[in-house]
């Protein structure tokens, strides 16, 4: 059993657990992930980690709530207990130094990558930072970026905050030069800053998350394409070069499930989704 | 042995054979021998006594008869069910050189099933030793070495990266053949002799073998088994649809989706399934299939009907349920439909020709022949590689080109000092009961190895 700590909401549907688990805390490394499963009947979903601390013991997660799953997770409060949480998981981030280096969040990645942002300072980079969202509502992390990163740009979908969508990126890359970027994502937004920062030759990495059962290798229901060749994202990953990926499958097979995902999440809201813990 | 009927069991997934009642057990315990020199017990790769144990049967003192099987076997209810008896102690037994042979693995399953169902196991505990040792993965091969290092006094932590224990016996082997209470209970069991198992361990990453060695343990068993799925690496394989049967027995038999959404793990079954492959794991694949609702289940595979690798009796099983074997068929192709589910598969016919070094007939596509079967789920059962995290983070740790771990035969022993293995990580993939006589062995190499460092 891992109890949480400490819960939060960070906007709409975008929620933060930190929960006890010292043994993953202390060997979690930036770009790693865990798989929970919330209660005995529950499947197994992965989240990366956002942050995690030695001293206490806890590890930090930050989801939205779009199934079944992750609003039982969102439903839990303070004090509760999730039962079953594996990692760290998958290979850690490659963090040196590289120079300049462009790191992109979109959405709840924004919080895994702040702690990228972090090391790589650590690590004597130069980081620019572009966080986004939908919309203004929907952006975190814009404090705790700015204190780690070096500048920080905000896009949005909408245009309410910032640059509106991802344009702009090519008169920065114009303009600056970076030898590394880090993209964290949406897949639409990983395969546009993939196809920019292509056309000006920056090694690029993103973090694919398909859909994955047990994380260790095992079922394969997690292969990406990369360069031609079938990688499996939770041994071989999350972390892949940016322009090898095939995103176009990629968006195909997280939707394998499309139908069944909805009626999993439609049939736990008859049973009272999360209201019936209070009775 | 009784078993459910094909056309009343092809829509559960309740246990298909239903064991022996006392009289029945007995009765076939009575046509043994008693033969001076058992041929049987050479056969076990365990070393049951096994004229012993069916003495006891037919004395009817089953109470005494599971303590005789236990010496020797911690796992009897599972091996009693998957076994292949016929190829190992049943091979042996002199019954069988005229007729039908003892039934040893149905006995075996008896007794088990007998004490599981009273509740009777006692427990002796050993002078501890001082001593403790990690046992890396909870499958056979993990939770044998475990119950014996125990039995011998030492202290013993099994780390397991899943949420439960057990190995294939949990996460592949379907529930209508090894029932999953029998595996909680045998793993239970093990923790009553005085083992801890920590689930959600992934070993390699939460821990390092080396870190183990240094901060916490005297030595290190590894069990972590074959389970990487291999794919055909054919155009559309990742097409949506297209399961490994790992990830398909997965989901079916530990997160249990044939109860979904009950349990939230989905499983989407179309109407026509085809398994690629003629093992095992195809056959409780195809089975599978059928029971979650699947209209036409074929097994599709390369060589002919002689060279099948599964288990005749679940080679019969399958045909008795129905699923259409469809031999001497390769698929080279797979067409999705617009959104990315696989809709037809192309395959080629196959010829047998010369004699190669696995002693089977190789097949060779027949040119021209290629054709289209209409499908809507595949499962590639086509074999297992190697669990490789372990091997990439232990520093020293020799391995084979395979993957495999080198590890000597008889102890166990790998190429780091304390660092002992066994199992389908070292063999490839194999059965429970040599993963059993692995872990054995290795224990028995691991308390000679504590002893000597004192
Ligand atoms: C390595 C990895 C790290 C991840 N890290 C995070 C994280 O830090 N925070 C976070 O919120 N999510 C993360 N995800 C995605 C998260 O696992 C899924 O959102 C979650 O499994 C959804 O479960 P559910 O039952 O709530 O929703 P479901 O009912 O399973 O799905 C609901 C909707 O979400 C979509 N969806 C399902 N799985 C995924 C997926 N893997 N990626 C994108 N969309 C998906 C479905 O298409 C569907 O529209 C990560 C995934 C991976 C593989
Ligand atoms: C579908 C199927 C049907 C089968 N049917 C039969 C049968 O009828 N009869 C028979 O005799 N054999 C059968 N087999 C083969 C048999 O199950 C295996 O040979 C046997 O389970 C091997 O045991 P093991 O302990 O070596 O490995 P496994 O059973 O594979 O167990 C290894 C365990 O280690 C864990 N692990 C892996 N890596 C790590 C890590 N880094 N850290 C922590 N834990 C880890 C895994 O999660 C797993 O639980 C079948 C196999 C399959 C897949
Ligand atoms: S999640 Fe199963 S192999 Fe990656």
């Amino acid at each position: 059993m891992y109890k949480i700590i400490t819960k939060q909401e960070l906007a709409a549907k975008i929620k933060l657990l930190e929960v006890n688990a010292p043994d993953i805390a202390a060997k979690a490394k930036p770009g790693q992930f865990i798989i929970l499963v919330v209660d005995e009947t529950g499947e197994r979903i992965p989240l990366t980690i956002a942050d995690y601390n030695i001293v206490k013991g806890t590890v930090t997660f930050i989801f939205n709530e779009v199934g079944k799953t992750t609003k039982q997770l969102g439903s839990l409060n303070e004090g509760d207990s999730i039962v079953n949480i594996a990692g760290p998981l998958g290979v850690p981030s490659e963090i040196k130094k590289f120079g300049r280096v462009l790191c992109v969040g979109g959405g709840v990645m924004i919080a895994p990558l702040h702690l990228q942002v972090k090391a790589l300072r650590e690590a004597g980079n130069d980081v620019t930072t572009v966080i986004g969202a939908r919309g203004e509502d929907l952006l975190i992390f814009e404090q705790k970026m700015k204190k780690v990163s070096n500048k920080v740009y905000i896009v949005t979908d909408d245009g309410s905050r910032g640059f509106k969508g991802f344009d702009f990126l090519k008169e920065l890359l114009k303009a600056e030069s970076f030898q590394r970027a880090i993209v964290m994502g949406p897949v639409i937004m990983m395969e546009t800053v993939s196809e920019i920062s292509k056309s000006f030759n920056i090694p690029t990495m993103v973090t694919v998350t398909p859909i994955m059962v047990d994380g260790m290798g095992m079922c394969g229901v997690c292969r990406v394409t990369v360069g031609g060749e079938t990688k499996f994202a939770c041994i071989d990953g999350p972390e892949f070069d940016g322009h090898q990926v095939d995103f176009e499958e990629l968006v195909k097979r997280q939707r394998l499930f499309l139908p069944e995902e909805r009626l999993s999440s439609m049939f736990w809201e008859k049973l009272g989704g999360g209201c019936h813990r209070e009775r | 042995m009784p078993k459910q009927k094909p056309e009343i069991r092809k829509h559960n997934f309740n246990e298909v054979a239903l064991g022996y009642t006392a009289d029945q057990a007995v009765a076939e315990a009575e046509r043994c021998l008693q033969c001076p020199k058992p041929q049987c017990v050479s056969g076990c790769p365990v070393e049951i006594e096994i004229p012993d144990f069916i003495r006891l049967i037919k004395e009817r003192q089953f109470d005494e008869a599971v303590k005789e099987v236990k010496r020797r076997n911690s796992l009897p209810a599972i091996c009693g069910r998957v076994c292949p008896q016929e190829e190992q102690c049943q091979q042996q037994c002199v019954m069988g050189k005229a007729g039908e042979p003892i039934n040893i693995g149905r006995l075996e399953r008896f007794v088990a099933d007998y004490e599981m169902n009273r509740g009777t196991s006692t427990i002796s505990k050993q002078e501890p030793t001082g001593k403790k040792v990690a046992v890396v993965g909870a499958g056979p091969a993990g939770l044998t070495a475990a119950a014996e290092l125990v039995k011998l006094g030492h202290e013993v932590v099994i780390f397991e990266a899943l949420h439960k224990p057990g190995g294939v016996l949990i996460y592949g082997i379907p529930e209508f053949r090894l029932p999953k209470r029998i595996v909680a209970a045998e793993a239970d069991y093990v923790k009553r002799l005085g083992a801890s198992i920590e689930t959600n361990a992934l070993i390699g990453r939460l821990f390092t073998i080396p870190e183990l060695l240094v901060n916490r343990f005297d030595a290190v068993f590894v069990g972590t088994g074959a389970g990487l799925p291999q794919f055909l690496k054919l155009p559309g394989e990742n097409l949506g649809g297209i399961y490994s049967a790992n990830e398909f027995l997965i989901r079916v038999n530990l997160m249990k989706s044939y109860a979904f959404p009950e349990y939230d793990t989905p499983i989407r079954i179309g109407k026509k399934v085809a398994v690629i492959g003629a093992g095992n794991v195809a056959m409780d694949s195809a089975r599978s299939a059928l029971r979650l609702g699947a209209d036409t289940v074929y097994i599709v595979y390369r060589r002919s009907k002689a060279e099948m690798p599964a288990r005749a009796e679940e080679v019969e099983n399958a045909e008795e349920e129905g699923i259409i074997f469809k031999l001497l068929t390769n698929p080279t192709k797979f067409f999705g439909d617009e959104k990315g589910w696989v809709k037809h598969m192309e395959c080629i016919e196959m010829q047998l020709g010369e004699t190669d070094e696995s002693g089977r007939r190789r097949p060779s596509p027949v040119e021209g022949s290629e054709f289209l079967m209409d499908v809507d789920t595949v499962i590639i059962a086509v074999g297992r590689t190697p669990n490789p995290i372990i091997q990439r983070t232990t520093k020293g740790l020799e391995t084979t080109k395979w993957g495999t771990i080198k590890a000597e035969e008889e102890t166990g022993k790998t190429s780091l000092p304390g660092v002992y293995a066994g199992g389908d990580i070292v063999t490839g993939e194999a059965t429970v009961i040599k993963a059993m006589g692995a872990g054995k062995k290795a224990a028995r190499a691991i308390h000679q190895y504590l002893a000597s460092q004192k």
